[in-house]
Formats: structure tokens, sequence, C-alpha cells
């Protein structure tokens, strides 16, 4: 499955602020890409399963962000909201190399979940 | 060829390029299996034997000397037939013929060949950096030139603040030496620390007068003939005598890749431990192995088996990579990290916080394993956590109580109240107050307490930074037994931690904590990083506590305060600049217009706040939306803040019929006092010309009624969901007194409200006659308020969109991070 993904570099590890996010525009959609405060780096639809709040405006704590617009709390790994709210943010197939984020983006589908 | 020598009965020639930990390991592994195989020949650059690279921390610092840290002398090296060449450095290797030639000129030939040469310190491009002074920390040479230079005092600035840099700061303040630690990241050891555990390093190292400097980015060095200091990016410049660079190493593998040998970052290696030439193996720093360098021994030592397996005759032996672990060797710090702990999807972060022993520890585990560790204060149970991480154990059976470590309810310890039980009486309770446990129980029964606050009010325990608490309620439950009904317990802040509000706040106080993460280690944050609830409640405790001191957290605030415009349904924002006591001219309208024809912001309104809201901005829009109203000398008018928003005013004297005094003039002057501050929640105020108030005074948070004879000072009003009307706090006479009561009022809130507390509910909890003796019946006391005020105002009143306008703050919160497609 590896081999299938085509790699697309989008910027540096470093470009996106610890416990912060930022934006890459395609063709399917705006993707918000998370960078923890350990430094993991998170790829979901930039579009909140609730009511589409953009999630890169949110804060991140731990492995998660709180959507800006209505505090839903979304799993960054997952994309999905955490309980008792229900629904799922597109989730984007994302490595960092040598410090260089890439996004596999064949595998994004807008609306798409992580476990679909 | 080497065929031939077998059968011919001679022994193979195997040659070692490089003497240090992983090529005589792997000659020590040889030996053990096949002691007579080979012919052994080692090259080695330095003029020494073997020693232990590691400890030359311990060397710097006059720990030990280097007698006490060779590994194997020379007589090692003779007992076992091998021929040791120090001093020389190999410079070729000749594949075709099989020979290697050295500085010296000496050529030697072989059948096998030992690549081994480690790697050398990265030495950042910066110029000034070949100046004499500047050293790596690597070798003993590097270790002797520091020696030297500490011999003399001086300063020292240490580039780096990883495992080596930390280790060469250390030593050289323990030699005596001025020492500045200068790191590019925003906390220290970011690749085997977390924040907490790098948060509370800092600290730790700066209590032993070592500065430290992060996001901090070199420059230059500066000197002519030799180092004399450094200068960073931000213009800021360090004296120096002796320059230290430890930010990171380079495997050393120019001899493989002249000798046209695969290389990437290193020099690339099988499971075998072979080359792309099947004659040449090589081990150790140098190696790059399935993508990946080491720099620690103990992956070391591990390839250093499968070499000499392989080396013997071995066919089976493979190396497959390595989870490393490390620990700081700084005496009296204990530091030990290990695994992946950057957590993720299915991850369970397990956290203890011990704050008054300074501990901190943190499992990640993930489907019942342990996936990686950072401790700090307590390193006793790396051992046991990084054998169970790499044994990948199941370690559902002791998970609740696996965060206490391996001795853990062996002794029957697991009930928290049986560890009190077990403390002496003249164990001390609460450190603040210096309270033992036996004064407590003592007081529990001849004075017949029952709860907490009785407990506090008569021994002071728990009384200060509150962290003792728990210990306090269960030596209550354990005196009292079922007479104990507990504690009605006030809202914890939220899930993060038991303590409310205003223990919180206490604590920032007593403790002087200057940051979040200080907040979270000292008082035992059950999560790595909080939540959206605690960290803007943190970030605002700060800020008030320490004016000027303590640096905004962008990263914890909301994205309105963080964008400073608010957040629409659709993700654009919205634009409000201020209007100073609702007043405008025909000069801002007209900004106004052209700021939205520009950029065709689809909606302008009139606000319920008396100024003009513009809707549906783009994010991308917003700095040069900014600037325009910048250039009209607009500022923002933080209706997105938990700050001062607006001062509504009506008309007053200066046209009204009816207006007793200037309204509309003394509403400027408040907003002018009062705006930019960051408060609890939001802060509206309004000033009327009369009591027809026109301006809706009397349900504001302040809001002051202009009557004949001065001025009504009307507090704690409230529209939005629960009307509230103010309480009137008091008559002034002057506009002086207004502005001094309001200052004073305002910090007041400041300083006592809750987080997401307005002024209604506040003043509701505290009482009227709370808020009248604070400023009312207490000159002195409200003076000192509104001092307070002042002296933080001095610092919050910049507007946050010129800043932004500029292109100097926060550039990256407004452009995307790339565009595909
Ligand atoms: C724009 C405005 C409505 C209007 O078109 O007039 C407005 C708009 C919003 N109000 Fe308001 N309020 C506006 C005046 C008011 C007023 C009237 C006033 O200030 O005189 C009130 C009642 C007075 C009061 O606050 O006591 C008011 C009570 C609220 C409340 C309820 C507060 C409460 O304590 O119950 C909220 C919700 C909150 O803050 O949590 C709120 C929140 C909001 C927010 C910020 C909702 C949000 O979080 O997105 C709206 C976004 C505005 C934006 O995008 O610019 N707004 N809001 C007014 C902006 C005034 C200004 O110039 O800054
Ligand atoms: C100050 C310090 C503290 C450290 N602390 C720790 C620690 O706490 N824990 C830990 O696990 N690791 C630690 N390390 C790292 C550890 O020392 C190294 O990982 C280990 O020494 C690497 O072994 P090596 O054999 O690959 O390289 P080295 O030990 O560096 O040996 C390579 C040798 O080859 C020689 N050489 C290079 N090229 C040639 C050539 N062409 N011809 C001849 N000789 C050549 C070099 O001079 C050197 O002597 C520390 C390192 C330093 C410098
Ligand atoms: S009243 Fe409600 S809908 Fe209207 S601006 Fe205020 S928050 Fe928004
Ligand atoms: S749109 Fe995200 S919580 Fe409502």
């Amino acid at each position: 499955m590896d081999q299938q993904i085509s790699w697309v570099s989008v910027g540096s590890v470093e470009d996106i602020p610890r416990q912060g996010s930022r934006v890459v525009r395609t063709p399917a959609g705006e993707i918000a890409l998370f960078r923890t405060l350990k430094d993991e780096v998170f790829a979901l639809e930039d579009r909140c399963p609730h009511s589409g709040g953009p999630l890169s405006q949110g804060i991140v704590h731990g492995a998660r962000v709180t959507c800006p617009l209505h505090n839903w709390v979304i799993d960054l790994a997952s994309g999905e909201a955490v309980g008792p709210d229900e629904g799922c943010a597109g989730h984007c197939p994302v490595r960092v190399v040598n410090g260089v984020v890439q996004l596999g983006l064949a595998g994004f589908r807008s609306g798409g979940c992580a476990h679909e | 060829m080497q065929e031939n020598h077998a059968s011919q009965g001679l022994r193979e020639r195997l040659v070692v390029v490089g003497n240090g930990m992983a090529g005589i390991r792997t000659l020590e592994d040889l030996l053990a299996k096949a002691p007579s195989r080979f012919e052994i020949t080692v090259f080695g650059a330095e003029p020494h034997p073997n020693y232990n690279r590691i400890m030359l921390s311990p060397v710097l610092a006059g720990e030990k000397t280097f007698e006490q840290i060779v590994l194997n002398d020379r007589a090692w090296y003779e007992a076992n037939g091998i021929t040791l060449l120090t001093g020389d450095k190999v410079e070729t290797i000749d594949r075709a013929k099989r020979t290697v030639t050295a500085m010296s000129g000496r050529t030697v030939g072989y059948d096998k060949l030992l690549l081994a040469t480690g790697s050398t310190p990265f030495i950042i491009p910066v110029p000034g950096a070949d100046l004499p002074g500047v050293v790596g920390f690597r070798d003993l040479a590097d270790v002797e030139m520091m020696l030297e230079a500490a011999g003399k005092g001086g300063r020292a600035v240490v580039i780096g603040g990883g495992l080596l840099g930390l280790e060469a700061a250390n030593g050289l303040k323990v030699k005596g030496m001025e020492v500045t630690v200068v790191h590019l990241m925003p906390t220290l050891m970011e690749r085997q620390l977390d924040r907490s555990a790098g948060a509370l390093l800092q600290h730790e190292l700066e209590r032993r007068g070592i500065t430290v400097l992060t996001g901090a980015d070199t420059a230059e060095i500066l000197g002519n003939s030799c180092v004399t200091g450094v200068r960073l990016k931000d213009g800021q410049e360090l004296p120096a005598d002796l320059v230290v660079m430890a930010v990171g190493i380079r495997p050393n593998t120019e001899l493989g890749k002249a000798a046209g040998l695969a290389c990437g970052r290193g020099v690339q290696v099988d499971d075998a431990m072979t080359t792309s030439d099947p004659a040449i193996l090589a081990v150790g720093e140098c190696v790059e192995h399935r993508g990946l360098t080491y720099g620690l021994v103990a992956p070391l030592f591990e390839m250093a088996k499968v070499a000499a397996d392989r080396l013997a005759g071995g066919v089976d032996s493979a190396y497959t990579g390595s989870v490393t672990s490390t620990k700081l060797k700084v005496t009296g710090v204990d530091v030990f990290s290990a695994g992946d702990f950057s957590g993720g999807k299915d991850c369970e972060d397990i956290v203890f916080r011990d704050a008054a022993r300074g501990v901190y520890k943190r499992i990640v585990v993930k489907d019942s394993r342990i996936l990686g560790a950072v401790l700090y204060g307590d390193t006793k149970d790396g051992a046991w956590y990084f054998q169970m991480l790499k044994d990948g154990e199941d370690v559902t059976a002791v998970r609740d109580t696996l965060i206490f470590g391996q001795g853990f309810g062996a002794d029957g310890a697991a009930n928290p109240n049986a560890a009190v039980a077990a403390l002496p009486d003249t164990a001390e309770i609460c450190g603040c107050n210096g309270v033992c446990k036996g004064t407590i129980v003592k007081a529990i029964t001849e004075k017949g307490l029952s709860s907490l606050d009785e407990v506090r009010a008569h021994t002071k325990a728990s009384a200060s930074c509150g962290s003792c608490t728990g210990q306090v309620e269960q030596i209550l439950a354990l005196t009292l037994g079922d007479g104990y009904a507990g504690e009605s317990k006030a809202k914890p802040l939220c899930k993060c931690t038991d303590r409310t509000h205003d223990e919180v706040r206490r604590a920032i106080a007593t403790l002087e904590l200057k940051s979040i993460p200080d907040v979270m280690q000292r008082l035992e944050w059950r999560t790595p990083d909080g939540c959206h609830h605690c960290r803007p409640a943190l970030n605002y405790y700060l800020l008030c506590q320490w004016p000027g001191d303590y640096k905004d957290d962008g990263r914890s605030r909301f994205v309105n305060e963080r964008m400073h415009a608010n957040i629409q349904k659709d993700g654009t924002y919205s634009v409000v600049p201020r209007m100073w006591g609702g007043l405008t001219t025909a000069q801002e309208l007209r900004a106004i217009a052209d700021v939205v024809d520009k950029f065709a912001i689809p909606t302008v309104k009139v606000t319920g706040g008396q100024r003009i809201d513009l809707f549906g901005v783009k994010k991308e829009d917003l700095p040069a939306v900014w600037a325009d109203l910048n250039a009209a000398g607009m500022v923002s008018g933080h209706a997105y803040a938990k700050g001062l928003r607006t001062v509504k005013t009506c008309v007053g004297s200066e046209w009204c019929r009816f207006g007793t005094q200037d309204s509309t003039g003394l509403g400027v002057q408040l907003e002018r006092l009062t705006w930019g501050t960051w408060t609890p929640h939001k802060v509206k105020l309004a000033v009327s010309g009369c009591p027809r108030n026109c301006a809706e005074a009397t349900i504001k948070d302040l809001g002051v009624v202009c009557v004949d004879s001065g001025y009504e000072l009307h507090v704690g009003g409230n529209g939005g969901m629960h009307v509230r009307a103010c309480d009137l706090l008091c008559k002034v006479e002057t506009e002086a007194e207004v502005m001094e009561y309001t200052g004073a009022y305002m910090q007041l809130y400041r300083e006592e409200a809750r987080y997401l507390e307005r002024t209604a509910p506040w003043l509701e909890r505290v009482g009227l006659d709370y808020v009248k003796t604070r400023l009312v019946d207490d000159p002195e006391g409200r003076k000192a308020l509104n001092a307070r005020f002042l002296f933080s105002q001095s610092f919050s009143q910049d507007d946050p969109w010129a800043e932004r306008a500029s292109g100097a703050v926060d550039r990256h919160e407004f452009t995307p991070l790339a565009q595909v497609g």
C-alpha cells in the first residue's frame, strides 16, 4: 500500500508552530497540518464534522484539537470526534522525512474517514 | 585470495580503521569467538589507546581522570597479538588491491576490513566558526582544550542544548566558567524530553548558575585572532572566551565514500553489517542501517556483536535496528528517556508528578505495551520500563500502578491512605508552612476539627500553595475514620487537575510559577499539556500575576484572541476598529469605506457597542486590512477579547439639553485608560450624561451615570443571557476620582475573579460589601490597586494589529503553508 501513495512535500516541520497548525490548499479542499507539543504531525481535512469549523484554528492539546466554533474535540490521529459527539474529519496520509512534511494526497478524499 | 590464505594455513588479515568504542568492542567479541582467526591491525587517528568516550563528560567535570576511562591499554593489544597504530589516520582504501594507506604512508593489506570511524561534531557554517577557541566535544583533545580554557576562568558559550551540550556546559560551570547555553529549540533536549521535563531540566541548570537561552539562533562567532563572542540572529551579543559547538554529529564517511562504498548519511550496511563491498564491514556511528544512524553506544554494541559473529564465520546473526534510551550524565540531575513518547491514536499517557520531590514521569502505553517513557527526578525505574519496552511486554497486570515503578505494591502500599498512615508524626506535610503530620493530627483531635478549611485555619497546613491538600485530607480521613464526611469540594478548574481556580491562582503567586509547564508540573497536572479549558485560564492567570515578565502563549489562546479578529461560521473573520467612546470622523469613515471596497468586504454593520463591524474578511487579507485601518489612525477594537470591549457613551453636556457632565469626553478618557487590558472575561463600560441613561450604563460591568453634583459609579451589570442591573458602588465628585476607581475596580476584578467569570457573577459571589471595603473604605488599597493596573497597562497598550500588519508577529497565522495541485 505504501508504494501506491505518491508523497508531496509541503514544507518543513519547523514551519508549523508547536501546538499549532498550518493549512495546505489542495484541489480537494484545505488540509490542516497539526504539530503537537511532542512534534507529531497529523493531517486532517480542515473542516469540523459538526458544522464545518476550521479545525486549523483550534487549540491543540495532547493529540487532539478543540474546534474553534463550538468546542468539539477531535482526535488528530483518527479525525474522529471524542465522545459524546460523533463524527469524523477527513484524514490525509502524512509522514515526516528528514524534517520535511509530506502528504499522501492520493489517499485524501474530502469527507473521508481514516478507518473507511 | 582469501581462500588462498586459508588453504595455505595462513591467517586472514583483518584491518580495523578507528580505534574507538565500536571498533574495539567488535574485536573483543571476535576474540572471544575466534581468538586466532585473524591477524589484526588497528589504525587510530587519536594518539591514545581505546578509551570510554562517554566518560569524557566526567573527565571534563573533574570527576574522573583519563587513566580511569581507558578501556584497553596498550598491553591488551599486545597480549592479543594486535598491531596498534595510533596517531595514524587512514587516508585511502584500495578495494581492488585490498589495501589501506595511512597518513604516515604506511600501507597494510587486508582480507577483511572493518570501518569504525565514528563521527565528527557538526560545526554550523557561520562566519567565525573556524576561529581558535571554537571547539567540538568529541575526543580527549577537545576536553584538554576546554580544561585549558576553563583554567583561565572567563566565559563559555555552548551552542546546542542536547545531551552533549549540557554535559559540556555543566563541566565548564563546575570548572569555574560563566556558562551560557544557546539552544535553537524552545526546550532543552527536545528530541529526548517532552516540554515538561525539558522545562524542569532548564530550571535545574539555571539554579546551578548556567544561563539558558532557548529559541536562540547563532548568526556569527565574533573575534579576529581568537573567539571573543557570539552574536545571535536577534542581534544579542554574548561575550565568550570559549565556544563549544554541540549541535549534532556527522558520521565519518569520507573514507568509505572515496572508496566508492554506498553511502547515505552514513556508510550503508545490511543486517550482516556488511557494506556494498562484501570484504568490508562497518560498525558504529559511521554506519547507516535501514536508513538510520545512531549516536549512542548501546546500538553500536549490538552492531559489534553481529559484526564479530560474521567475521568469525557465522552466517545467521543479524542486526535489525535498535530502540534507544538516553540518560544525561550531569551529577545530581536524573533524566531518562526511551522509545517513542510522542503518543498518537489509541495511545494512553500515564503522567505522574510529585512537585515536592521534583519528579515528573510519563509513560506512553499502546495496546497494553510500553511505547516510550520520560522520567525526570526519579529515574530508578528507567531500566525496568526500558526492558518491558524492548520486550514488548504486556503490562495489563501492572497497568494501574505502572507509573509508581517496580517496587510499588510489593509492600502493600497500593492504598494511598496506607502510605500516609505509615508516615511518622515528624513527617513534614506542608512544606510552605512547615507543618508536620503530628501537628495536624493533634489539632484534629484536640480541637475537634472536621474539615479541610478548619485544618487550614488552625494549622496553616495546605493554606499556601495547596499542593499537600490531598495528604491533609487523608490525614483527616485517617484520624476521624467514618466521622470524616469528606469535602463538599469546590469544582476543579478542569479535568486535568483537582485544584480549583482559586487554588491555582494562589499557587502561581506564592510559588512564583512563571510558565504554563511550571504550573502543570508544580501542581501535578494529569495531562501533558492541558486542554482547551485550563490552558487559556492559566495563560491569563500568569499574565495577570506577572505583568511585563510573563510571555504570552498564543497557542493557549482561543482563536479570536490569537488572530485578533472574530471567527465567523464560514471561517472568515470580522474586523472591528476601535471608535473611542463611540466617536468617529469623516476621515475614519472614508478609510473604512475604502477598505470595504478594496477587499470586497460583504457586510458592514453598526454594532450594539457603538462602532462598525466589517464581516466576512478573508484570513489572509487581515494584515492588509489592518494596515489600511492603522494608516487612518485606527487600532484594534478588541471585539474578540476577554478584555476591554467598548465604552458606550451618550452625547452629554456638549450637545444634550439635559446633559450634566461631558459624558462623551469622560468615556473617551476611560477607554484610553482601559483599552488593551486582559481580564477574566470581557468588560464593557458606559457613561451616561444624566439619569435618563441613554448609554444603558446600569447594565454594564462598570457604568458611570453623571449627575449635577458628580458621578455615580455602578458596578456588576450585565446584558446578555442573564440580565443583571448594576449595584451602586458609590458617588464621587471629580473625573480624576472616576479614573482612579475604574483602574482599581478593573484590577480587583482582574486579580480575584475566576477565568470566564464576568463581573456580574463575580460580584454576586463575593458580595457588594466586599467590593466596597476594598474600593471605598480603603483609599490606600484603592490607590495601590490602581497603581498595579496602570503598571500592567504599561505593557498591554500596543496595538496588536499594527504588530501583525507589519509582518513582525505571527506571520504564519495568516498564510497557508503550501498550495498543491
Ligand atoms: C457585533 C455585536 C452584535 C451587533 O451587531 O451589534 C455582537 C456580536 C457578538 N456577540 Fe455580543 N455583540 C455585540 C454587542 C453585545 C451586547 C450589547 C453591548 O455591548 O452593549 C451584549 C449585551 C451586553 C453585555 O455583554 O452584557 C452582548 C452580549 C453577548 C454575549 C452574552 C454575554 C453575557 O455575559 O451573557 C455573548 C456571549 C459570550 O460572550 O460568551 C456575546 C457574543 C458575541 C459574539 C462574539 C459571538 C461569538 O462568540 O462569535 C458575536 C460575534 C461578533 C463578531 O463577529 O464581530 N455577546 N453583545 C455587538 C458588538 C459590540 C461591539 O462593538 O464590540
Ligand atoms: C562527551 C560524550 C559523551 C557521550 N555520552 C554518551 C552517553 O552517555 N551514552 C551513550 O550511549 N553515548 C554517549 N556518547 C556517544 C558515544 O561515545 C559514541 O556513540 C561512541 O563512542 C561511538 O563509537 P564509534 O566507535 O562509532 O566512534 P568513536 O568512539 O568516535 O571511535 C571512532 C574512532 O575512529 C577514529 N577515526 C576516524 N576516522 C579515522 C581514520 N580515517 N583513520 C583512523 N582512525 C579514524 C576516531 O579518531 C575515533 O577515535 C557520548 C559521546 C561523547 C563525545
Ligand atoms: S445575539 Fe447571538 S446571533 Fe446575534 S450577534 Fe449576538 S451571539 Fe450572534
Ligand atoms: S463546527 Fe466544530 S464544533 Fe461546531
